[in-house]
């Protein structure tokens, strides 16, 4: 669990004065309890950044030092699990990949992932993304994947590796699944993170489960919803680009692509 | 249908509009605006049989791609298993029924009925 | 209730053409065109059908249609059908896997390969040509 202590209050009346290294800004805190039936509202907060302050060292200086009740899913603090995803100045971004810095802003909104049931405050239900994740069978299939003795070692050369490689570095974040537009009102739409990773197997040479996938997503809410936005690869922290991805995929559909 | 279908058909009736449509503006280009709006240039427009076929043809690829592209967006705001069935027949019925009425001032004003 | 406890954006999120660059905003103007053409559409077989009714009627509707306000509603269906058509040749390419890269390895800062300049400048075109045809239709129908 990341620890983050609090600045010393003489050594941040210090830091004030010297405005090059250290400032404040006022974060916003979207509040919610939809269990308890509680409205949305929002709490201010007036948080002492440095240059490299991430959000999240922000969100948890407000946990530690101000308000410990704030709801806030984090793990990793480096980009690689994928659980602060949030609403950050409106855009899906994860919290510890965001310096405050670069936002440009001296007030910080925070808000839940959209499309995305609202758990507490930041934190959020990941039910349907694992759902629509499970429904596209994200494993290899294949007949000969039983070890026996004569068995041999799939040949994967690395022009095999970099067709899926890039998609298969998804770490879950839903951040691509909070900004796409068709998400926003489409509650039976696989979404761009499981659309990704049905092309991430159907590329792997490995696999032979590319019939079976194409046929789960040749749905009236499946890979025909995309309408190529690229708000999800806009927002993606791990360079996956799942409108390719999707696009890709398509090409398959439709006979460009073999 | 299997929506793969129906969007083959969405992409082929838009490239063929694009054509046909470029086709019906071209022709109305051949003779100045004001002129070529007058009752008796059109009325000869439906008489020549290539370019009443044409018509139809714009019609028909138009209509269905338009409403098909209506039931997208529809879908897409709403979902459930009585209204998706009702979205998919109503966009069919609008398409009939654009498609019959439009059908009906070509044949009607090929033939000279009015 | 149970829309506000999905967290759904609803139409406002589908409809909000900001905050993820040009192609969110292409979008946008696909849908935006398309239900304007749908309705374009609608009118103009509407408006062509009263041919059948004679020359008279034919000359009323004229009337109802040949003025600025209809010139103008016609110069906007001019650059509706321009943009839509030619943002949807892009978007019908890129549907394809066409102009949308190639997988690879990526590298910071993770700029993603289908929002390449190819997709800003179709767009961009897509634009300048409704733009275009606009200016000419509007000096073809107010003879300028």
């Amino acid at each position: 669990m990341a620890v983050v202590t609090a600045p010393n209050p003489s050594e941040e009346l210090i830091s004030i004065g010297k405005t090059s290294q250290s400032d404040t800004v006022i974060l916003r805190i979207a509040r919610s309890n939809p269990v308890e039936g509680q409205e949305s509202t929002y709490s201010e907060f007036k948080v002492p950044v440095k240059k490299w302050t991430t959000v999240l060292e922000a969100i948890l200086y407000v946990k530690q030092n101000l308000d410990h009740t704030v709801a806030v899913r984090y793990s990793c603090r480096q980009a690689s699990c994928g659980s602060c995803g949030m609403k950050i100045n409106g855009k899906p971004s994860l919290a510890c990949y965001t310096k405050v810095s670069e936002l440009k802003s001296n007030i910080i909104t925070v808000e839940p992932m959209n499309n995305f049931p609202i758990i507490r405050d930041l934190a959020v239900d990941f039910k349907q993304l694992i759902s629509n994740h499970k429904k596209i069978k994200p494993f290899i299939i294949n007949e000969e994947s039983e070890v026996t003795p004569e068995s041999k070692e799939f040949i994967q050369t690395p022009k095999d590796l970099e067709k899926f490689l890039q998609f298969s570095y998804c770490i879950k974040c839903g951040l691509c699944n909070s900004a796409c537009p068709t998400m926003a009102t489409d509650t039976s739409f696989i979404g761009p993170q499981g659309l990704a990773q049905a092309y991430r197997y159907v590329a792997d040479n490995r696999d032979k489960g590319k019939k079976d996938r194409l046929k789960i997503v040749d749905d009236s809410h499946g890979i025909w919803r995309c309408h190529f936005a690229g708000s999800c690869s806009h927002v993606c922290p791990k360079g996956v680009d799942p409108a390719m991805a999707i696009q890709l995929l398509r090409g398959y559909m439709l006979g460009f692509q073999k | 249908m299997r929506e793969s279908i129906i969007m083959k058909i969405h992409y082929g009736t838009a490239l063929g509009a694009v054509a046909l449509v470029a086709v019906h503006i071209l022709m109305r280009m051949t003779q100045n605006f004001d002129q070529s709006l007058q009752y008796q240039n059109v009325i000869a427009n439906y008489h020549f049989l290539p370019y009443a076929l044409m018509l139809e043809a714009v019609l028909i690829l138009l209509s269905v791609h338009g409403f098909n592209g209506l039931r997208v967006i529809l879908l897409e705001l709403k979902q459930g298993s009585t209204y998706e069935k009702m979205i998919n027949y109503g966009s069919v019925a609008a398409m009939a029924i654009l498609i019959a009425y439009g059908s009906r001032t070509i044949l009607m004003a090929g033939m000279g009925i009015s | 209730m149970a829309e506000r406890l999905s967290n759904r954006e609803g139409i406002k999120g589908m409809a909000n053409p900001t905050r993820y660059g040009i192609e969110r905003v292409a979008y946008w103007l696909q849908r935006l065109t398309g239900l304007g053409l749908l309705a374009y559409l609608i009118g103009h077989i509407y408006e062509t059908s009263t041919i059948v009714h004679g020359k008279i009627a034919w000359d009323q509707m004229l009337e109802l249609t040949q003025t600025t306000q209809g010139h103008l509603f016609l110069t906007l269906v001019i650059g509706m059908c321009v943009f839509h058509t030619a943002n949807g040749i892009r978007v019908m390419l890129g549907h394809g896997g066409i102009g949308v890269g190639k997988p690879g390895q990526p590298e910071y800062p993770y700029k993603a390969a289908s929002l390449n300049y190819k997709q800003r400048l179709c767009i961009w075109v897509s634009i300048g040509l409704a733009a275009l045809a606009m200016m000419y239709g509007a000096s073809v129908l107010f003879g300028v």
